[in-house]
């Protein structure tokens, strides 16, 4: 690496270091890390770690209940066993005194567990969850950094590409597309693996309609730092292109893609449990959970439990990756201050001017 | 200018010529049209197919039959040729005609939804930033981040089940226990004191009087079985009107400008009695003639704030048109609420107003008021569910900009040089604040029209996400393309809009011709 980049690293690192030992008001540590701050930075956000705790619960629960990639879970039913109904189905599970009995979100009328059903919603949902951020932001950032990067045809050709299917709606483009997911008529090689897979084939086809807004923003983070003087320094020190937008524009540009691909999946999650609830996403023997909401919204005034306890899930999953989004924001954007009320009044009540946080920093904006 | 708006519908053209190409061959794609008739076991099975394949031509491949399309849809362009041909659906009917009845459906539940939620979420926007870090401020964010993640299906349900049956069901007798009015008045007074802001003593006051004041009016309602026979009279306008009038002024202008002050207190007065001369007016009522009143209302108020006068004549006129205007829309409301007995107890409705689904009751007769009473009761939940997904993003963007623009140089100067708060905030800070949101709005606007798939599904409107899904579900390219090419021209005007519009808002923007 040459010279000037490190320079300019450091620089931005002490500032970012600087600005964060003022804001947390400890001592001034140096020689932290990019990844150190944000780390950091991460880990002081609350609503943050609620979010992320929650999801880690959700996602354990989801996929080890009831088994998944063929290894069996530990909870006794599974989406498709139907049992006699227990209590006429309603739910079995109490919080005081805690208990989770035979079947703890109850039953539907033909007797299926209504706990397995949701977990397997839930991991189907996080399935296609994971698998949209991961596509559409892989895709997203070569096309913007490609665009960003090489300017000239490349850019018109990739840019125009990105109009045509950004003036779609994405529920419109999504519906479409999960349409052709769902095919099931020819003999081609998709069915024999969509016949077990069905939602990872969602999945796939939606991260390719996902990654247009990605691919804006990451041309455009690319195309500040393109003209930055450590880039310069290192073309003129002999580094290949591959090397400059991998060492050098990449990391720099790596806090928007982490943070847009966390919030592209919240909307994700949404996207999915609404098309199967239209009918055109996963679709029943499999369940997820837009599908049990809309198999169940009949039955609300019957079995009103079959009704909340996905549509809780679904707002569980979304909520809290929405707050680690929100955390990853903060995280990676040094210019927007720590939400943190006390210390806030404090400062501006005691705050003069040779202590004004030392906020804008190096970094691209 | 021209160069730029000429080069930019050019590219508008071209874009949208691929992306019809690319959904036209995507939808052809996505199933095969005969499957049901495959399936079925009629005796004409053979000729229903042949129909059928007659019908969409199938036997020609997709991608020339989108060319086949193209030529028909070429000559919409053709100003009044009205030759405008975008072809058939798989029931035979022209797509153009499904295409205007599905249009106004959409239109009618989604623009009420969005003017309310951009003045809602605006509103709330501003109030977070102005107390940035209070109670108020974290509430209202968790409350942003949980309407983003609410799947509008679900809370549909919910809203049918609650605000729909369970309404109906508390009209039929409508009487409220005294514990659940106060129950309502503690919630609605806490809110109050936390929205208050302050010290102490004065969110305390404004919970407790909030909490009375709430209660009470619950109480009467619930004596006088006021939801069953609802009316304002112009008592209720009058006092109602004098605080609109109050808290229009502290918004324009300011207290301290009292003629400002006092032509919104004359538009109440004339307001008021306007009540008793326009009744019999109202009577005989239509869409047209409450739209001519309504510029009417606002150009009275004009035209007293004018005569009015005082230092800024400007101030007194915008205090009095707004006052006007919201005076006017009470004394619609009431004129609503005197036909709401009538629309109760219609044979049709039968005690049952708030509507699950549909667009209006069928083969409902009455006048004016009673078929617009209908309309608005289907549109109650199917707006409000709309309004609690969109509000989140509009607070949540405007809190930012608010708070950017508020910690600006400017503003700095504008308080050292003595200027009050309130014009600190409306003058200077909050017409800063509403540059990035129009084109926000703009951008919102232009994604409206197909942004309702989901809400006219579950509440069974027949607009154009109903189009769409049905055309896409029976393979039929048409109407999908029809919906999709209105969706992507408004789309794309409206981004036109937008960017026109912050260049003529922001001087500091310029467009490069």
């Amino acid at each position: 690496m040459s010279q000037p980049t490190q320079e300019e690293e450091l620089l931005a690192q002490q500032a970012l270091a600087e600005a964060a030992a003022i804001q947390t008001g400890s001592e001034v540590t140096s020689g932290l890390s990019q990844g150190q701050i944000v780390r950091k930075r991460f880990f002081g956000h609350t609503g943050a770690l609620i979010g992320l705790a929650v999801f880690a619960v959700i996602f354990l629960l989801a996929f080890t209940s009831v088994g998944a990639f063929g290894i069996p879970g530990w909870w006794k039913y599974n989406h498709v066993d139907v049992s006699p109904l227990v209590n006429d189905g309603t739910p079995t599970s109490s919080l005081w005194p805690f208990a989770w009995g035979e079947h703890p979100f109850g039953q539907d009328r033909i007797g299926r567990d209504l706990f397995a059903m949701t977990m397997r919603g839930a991991q189907q949902s996080i399935t296609v969850m994971l698998l949209i951020g991961g596509i559409a932001g892989a895709i997203g950032a070569i096309v913007g950094g490609l665009a960003g990067y090489f300017r000239g045809w490349v850019e018109a050709t990739l840019m125009r590409l990105t109009d045509v299917i950004i003036i779609i709606p994405l529920l419109l483009l999504a519906a479409v597309v999960g349409q052709i997911a769902n095919r099931r008529d020819e003999g081609s090689w998709l069915t024999g693996f969509a016949a077990n897979n069905g939602v990872v084939i969602l999945g796939i086809f939606l991260g390719f309609v996902s990654w247009v807004g990605l691919a804006r923003l990451v041309r455009g983070e690319f195309l500040t730092l393109r003209e930055r003087e450590f880039v310069d320094a290192a073309r003129i020190s002999g580094a290949s292109n591959a090397r400059i937008i991998f060492k050098h524009i990449l990391p720099n540009a790596v806090g928007v893609l982490i943070v847009n691909v966390t919030l592209t999946m919240s909307a994700a999650i949404l996207l999915e449990t609404a098309l199967s609830y239209l009918g055109l996403g996963v679709k029943a023997p499999d369940t997820s959970l837009g599908l049990l909401v809309a198999q169940n919204q009949e039955a609300f005034a019957t079995r009103p439990w079959l009704f909340w306890f996905p549509g809780l899930f679904i707002i569980l999953i979304c909520l809290s990756i929405n707050f680690i989004g929100d955390g990853l924001r903060d995280a990676f954007d040094p210019r927007q201050k720590k939400f943190r009320a006390k210390s806030a009044i404090e400062t501006a009540k005691h705050s003069s001017a040779t202590t004004a946080p030392v906020t804008r920093t190096p970094k691209g904006s | 200018m021209l160069t730029y708006i000429v080069r930019r519908l050019v590219t508008a053209a071209l874009i949208l010529l691929g992306a019809s190409f690319l959904v036209y061959l995507l939808t052809a794609l996505s199933g095969d049209p005969l499957q049901d008739l495959r399936a079925s076991n009629a005796p004409n099975r053979q000729a229903l197919m042949d129909a059928r394949i007659n019908l969409l031509d199938l036997d020609t491949p997709a991608p020339l039959r989108y060319f086949k399309w193209l030529g028909g849809a070429a000559q919409c362009l053709v100003p009044f040729g009205n030759a405008c041909n975008l072809g058939k659906n798989i029931a035979g009917q022209p797509i153009t005609e499904a295409l205007g009845f599905a249009l106004v459906q959409t239109l009618t539940l989604v623009t009420g939804a969005t003017v309310l939620a951009i003045l809602i979420g605006i509103s709330l926007g501003i109030v977070t930033a102005l107390r940035q870090y209070s109670a108020l401020d974290y509430g209202v964010t968790f409350m942003a981040f949980l309407f983003f993640s609410l799947p509008i299906f679900w809370v549909a349900v919910l809203l049918k089940e609650f605000g729909a049956i369970g309404f109906n069901d508390f009209l039929r007798n409508p009487e409220i226990p005294p514990a659940v009015a106060l129950g309502i008045g503690a919630v609605l007074g806490l809110i109050g004191a936390v929205v208050v802001g302050g010290a102490v003593k004065r969110r305390l006051i404004v919970g407790g009087s909030v909490f009375a004041a709430v209660s009470l009016v619950l109480f009467y309602f619930s004596l006088t079985q006021w939801f069953r026979n609802p009316g304002l009279g112009p008592v209720i306008i009058a006092i109602m009107g004098a605080g609109i009038a109050v808290g229009i002024t502290i918004l324009v202008s300011g207290l301290k400008n009292r003629k400002a002050l006092q032509s919104s207190l004359i538009v109440v007065g004339i307001g008021v009695i306007a009540y008793f001369a326009v009744q019999p007016l109202l009577n005989d009522a239509t869409g047209l003639m409450i739209f001519l009143l309504a510029i009417a209302t606002i150009l009275v108020g004009v035209a007293v704030g004018y005569f009015m006068g005082g230092y800024d004549r400007g101030q007194s006129m915008r205090a009095a048109g707004l006052t006007a205007f919201l005076v006017g829309a009470l004394l619609v409301v009431d004129r609503f609420m005197q036909a709401w007995p009538s629309y109760f107890n219609n044979s049709r409705v039968r005690g049952r107003p708030i509507a699950t689904i549909g667009a209006g009751t069928p083969n409902i007769q009455g006048d004016f008021w009673i078929m617009s009473t209908d309309t608005l009761t289907h549109l109650v939940l199917p707006t409000i569910a709309l309004i609690l997904v969109s509000l989140a993003s509009y607070t949540r963007f405007t809190r930012s900009s608010m708070l950017e623009i508020m910690n600006m140089d400017y503003i700095r100067t504008a308080r050292a040089k003595g200027l009050s708060e309130r014009s600190v905030i409306m003058g200077h800070a909050f017409r800063n604040a509403l540059i990035p949101i129009a084109t926000i709005v703009a951008f919102d606007i232009g994604a409206l029209i197909g942004g309702a798939v989901i809400t006219e599904t579950v509440f069974s409107v027949r607009g154009m996400g109903f189009l769409f899904i049905d055309g896409l579900l029976h393979t039929d390219p048409n109407p999908v393309m029809g919906v999709f090419l209105c969706v992507a021209i408004t789309a794309m005007v409206f981004n036109l809009i937008a960017d026109l519009a912050y260049s003529a808002l922001d001087p500091r923007v310029r467009i490069k011709a």
